[in-house]
């Protein structure tokens, strides 16, 4: 598919930067107030397909490619389960987060706010970003390798 | 808890579903669903489910829609705009 026209890709180039500084708000205040990892990712997500909608396939590639979208799948995945598998490597249970001695934070609620909103679910967020990319650029046409 | 307000939401999302299902193009379908997914949020919010509200207009009223109408895209083919 090939390019819109100049009054979509400005207005998109000018919007996507604020919908993405939205999204990473909503994944870091996830702990603490309406939101997380998951709507954040979507959020990401969606101001993804907006640019891809805008420049085609070929300048959604340029911002991110195949292999990075492969490799943030996986890491969003590993960064959670490796959350997860640390709190019982220091004596707790799975995704027990107050388990983990964090150095120069004592209390356990604190240490549990900060994973749960750094870790856990910048993680999630990562992850549910690059699936919903993927979804997309499969039903886009010309987004897969195969046709 | 605005009653006037829930029971002017609750109206115009049964009036959307039916209308959703009784239209005979697809692309209005779609965007009527996402007019619907719009009104449920409306509807979480009042319920004091923010959170769900927040998935209902970032999933049901944004990807979904972009993955229908691109689904109907590859399925209809695009001479027939």
């Amino acid at each position: 598919m090939k390019e819109e026209d100049v009054i979509i890709r400005t207005v998109i180039r000018l919007i996507v930067p604020f919908i993405q500084i939205f999204g990473l708000y909503v994944i870091f205040h996830g702990g603490s107030g309406p939101g997380g990892g998951f709507q954040g990712g979507v959020i990401l997500a969606a101001s993804m397909i907006l640019y891809v909608m805008a420049f085609g396939v070929t300048g959604g590639r340029r911002k991110l490619t195949e292999k990075t979208n492969m490799i943030m799948r996986s890491t969003g995945v590993l960064i959670f389960s490796g959350i997860g598998l640390l709190a019982i490597l220091f004596g707790g249970k799975y995704l027990d987060y107050g388990a983990v001695p964090l150095p120069f934070i004592h209390h356990a609620a604190e240490v549990r706010a900060l994973l749960i909103d750094g870790g856990v679910e910048v993680g999630i967020g990562i992850t549910v970003m690059a699936v919903m990319v993927t979804i997309f650029l499969e039903f886009y046409p010309g987004g897969t390798s195969d046709d | 808890m605005i009653w006037s307000l829930d029971i002017a939401m609750l109206f115009f999302l049964v009036v959307a579903a039916l209308a959703a299902i009784s239209v005979k193009d697809l692309l209005s379908a779609v965007i009527i669903l996402s007019l619907y997914s719009l009104i449920m949020a409306i509807v979480w919010v009042e319920l004091r489910a923010v959170d769900v509200a927040f998935t209902e207009a970032s999933v049901g009223a944004g990807i979904t829609t972009v993955l229908f109408i691109f689904a109907l895209v590859r399925t209809t083919g695009r001479s027939e705009d």
